[in-house]
């Protein structure tokens, strides 16, 4: 019996055993490590809006490099670069719209800074950003929804008039004067920030979401009556018989064409 | 020779300038690069903008790191023409010069491990063990696969290398606990275990490197005196063996792609057995 040998091999082979089993250990816990992060870290904070032009998260977490260079480009340091724990993936690119909001230059030089794309170079018009979306939140602490004339968030809009509007209300309060509601338009709001960051509360009344969080979604099949009668040129079901209801005789619905 | 001090050897018959020559410029390229990066943000001189992943020199030179690029295109995220050029730039500079240049030359965890390395020689740490050096092949491998599976660069999230110099630019956060975590690793577990073992990045360069015509050569083997002093400094050991010892090939050009053409070898030999040089200068002394 070769007795010396059989050691030796023996040896040979649980040392191959234990690095193949200490490798194979390793990376599942390096996977399983990686996962749970990415579960969370996949989660932007809301607070946190990604530059102009940046493609949908999962995309953009995809495309960017972490390079900085949009970071650098922004004339106004809107934009941080997320370190470690900062609760934004690590190396990308956003900015707190309270503490430095989007200027919305002209040129988008961040998005012309930008290597690989993750921000789209298809974004010509700064405009037609969508960072985000206004939110008018609190509603019990807003100026204008107390009846005061604050306006800064509408004033300060760089696309006044078509991302925040003022609509006027009545005032149930004093029954004689308006309330002018500040009211955001997703058609147009780019999610900039700025009205944030002018709200003259110590909190922001109106905050600007990542749109998921900001915006509904009606059902694809919903038909509005009014539209298709509008589009229709009439009622689609011929004309209705108008039954007075009892009591409100000589008022109007708000809304109906008299 | 003892292996706690490899090296002494030289110093004492080149003087402590010529034993580190290497050493002391490659610190040098490592500072300077980093110093170029750092002038803009503390002093506003734009030389270098962005970081290693990519970067503008002069607000012209586009350079994109490779294996970064490989890992967005892993995420199926087609690039602009601005990453490509900057890759095509990298790699061709890359190719040329011996891709694990990057690696001795440029990275800055470079200065953490060799820090462990030098303080794991000098404690006299033998204990741990570093994996397979191919492991880092299946690191890479795996990063692909992981990355191409969730369309996401998931590798970025926890990556030493990008994460350490961007935290010096950009500002660190927690990442520090991982370039810690690096070296204690080196130092502890497994000596060399990032860079020689594991590293994905380091092995995306050692791919690079097969071509290269940077290469170093043990021109003067006749004259070595088997102090081992090389193979203590030497981060990849496994490279010197075929061309000192003329195990498997007759010249003395070591052609492994894994060696990173530190020249720490040249500088710790008392005997001036090694030389930095053109691969095709197979000439013997």
């Amino acid at each position: 019996m070769n007795v010396p040998a059989k050691p030796a091999a023996n040896a040979l082979r649980r040392r191959f055993l234990k690095d193949v089993a200490g490798a194979a250990g390793g990376a599942c816990l390096l996977a399983l490590g990686a996962t749970v992060y990415a579960r969370q870290a996949r989660a932007l904070p809301p607070l946190a809006i990604r530059p102009p032009g940046a493609l949908a998260e999962e995309a953009f977490l995809g495309a960017c490099i972490r390079c900085g260079l949009c970071v650098r480009d922004c004339p106004y340091g809107s934009l941080t670069l997320a370190a470690l724990g900062d609760g934004v993936v690590s190396g990308t690119p956003y900015f707190t719209a309270r503490d430095v909001p989007c200027e919305m230059c002209e040129d988008i030089p961040c998005v012309k800074a930008c290597p690989t794309g993750a921000l789209t170079h298809d974004l010509h018009d700064i405009r037609k950003a969508r960072m985000g979306l206004a939110v008018l939140i609190d509603q019990e602490n807003c100026l204008n929804f107390l009846g005061l004339r604050c306006d800064v968030c509408y004033r300060v809009c760089p696309v006044i008039d078509k991302a925040i509007t003022l609509e006027k209300r009545h005032n149930p309060r004093s029954d004689r004067h308006a309330l002018l509601i500040p009211t955001v338009h997703a058609d147009a709001c780019t999610g900039c920030g700025k009205c944030e960051k002018s709200c003259v509360l110590p909190e922001a009344a109106i905050k600007v979401l990542p749109t998921r969080l900001a915006q509904g979604a009606s059902d694809p099949h919903y038909r509005r009556g009014w539209d298709e009668k509008a589009k229709a040129g009439g009622s689609l079901i011929g004309e209705q018989v108008q039954l007075p209801v009892r009591g409100l005789e000589e008022t109007t619905v708000p809304g109906a064409t008299p | 020779m003892s292996a706690q001090h490899p090296g002494r050897d030289a110093v004492v018959a080149k003087g402590w300038l010529r034993a580190h020559k290497w050493l002391l410029m490659r610190r040098s390229m490592q500072i300077g690069i980093l110093a170029m990066f750092l002038v803009g943000p503390w002093f506003g001189w734009w030389i270098v903008k962005g970081n290693l992943a990519a970067s503008r020199t002069l607000e012209v030179l586009p350079l994109t790191d490779p294996f970064v690029f490989l890992q967005m295109l892993a995420a199926r995220h087609v690039p602009e023409m601005k990453a490509v050029i900057g890759v095509l730039i990298v790699l061709g500079f890359y190719l040329l010069v011996g891709g694990r240049v990057f690696c001795s030359w440029v990275c800055p965890m470079n200065v953490v491990t060799d820090a462990a390395s030098w303080l794991r020689r000098r404690l006299g740490l033998k204990g741990g063990h570093a994996p397979h050096a191919a492991t880092r092949y299946g690191v890479l491998v795996a990063v692909l696969m992981t990355t191409a599976l969730t369309g996401v660069q998931v590798w970025e999230w926890v990556n030493p290398v990008s994460m350490l110099q961007r935290g010096l630019i950009f500002g660190f956060g927690l990442a520090w606990v991982i370039v810690v975590g690096v070296f204690v690793y080196d130092l502890m577990l497994a000596g060399r275990g990032w860079c020689a073992h594991l590293c994905p990045a380091g092995a995306t360069y050692a791919l690079l490197g097969r071509w290269s015509l940077w290469r170093v050569a043990a021109n003067r083997r006749s004259a070595c005196n088997d102090c081992m002093d090389c193979f203590a400094v030497c981060p990849e050991p496994q490279v010197i063996r075929p061309a000192l010892k003329a195990l498997g090939q007759q010249h003395p050009v070591i052609l492994d792609s894994h060696c990173t053409n530190c020249g720490r070898c040249v500088d710790v030999c008392s005997q001036n057995v090694f030389r930095l040089g053109s691969r095709f200068n197979r000439s013997e002394q």
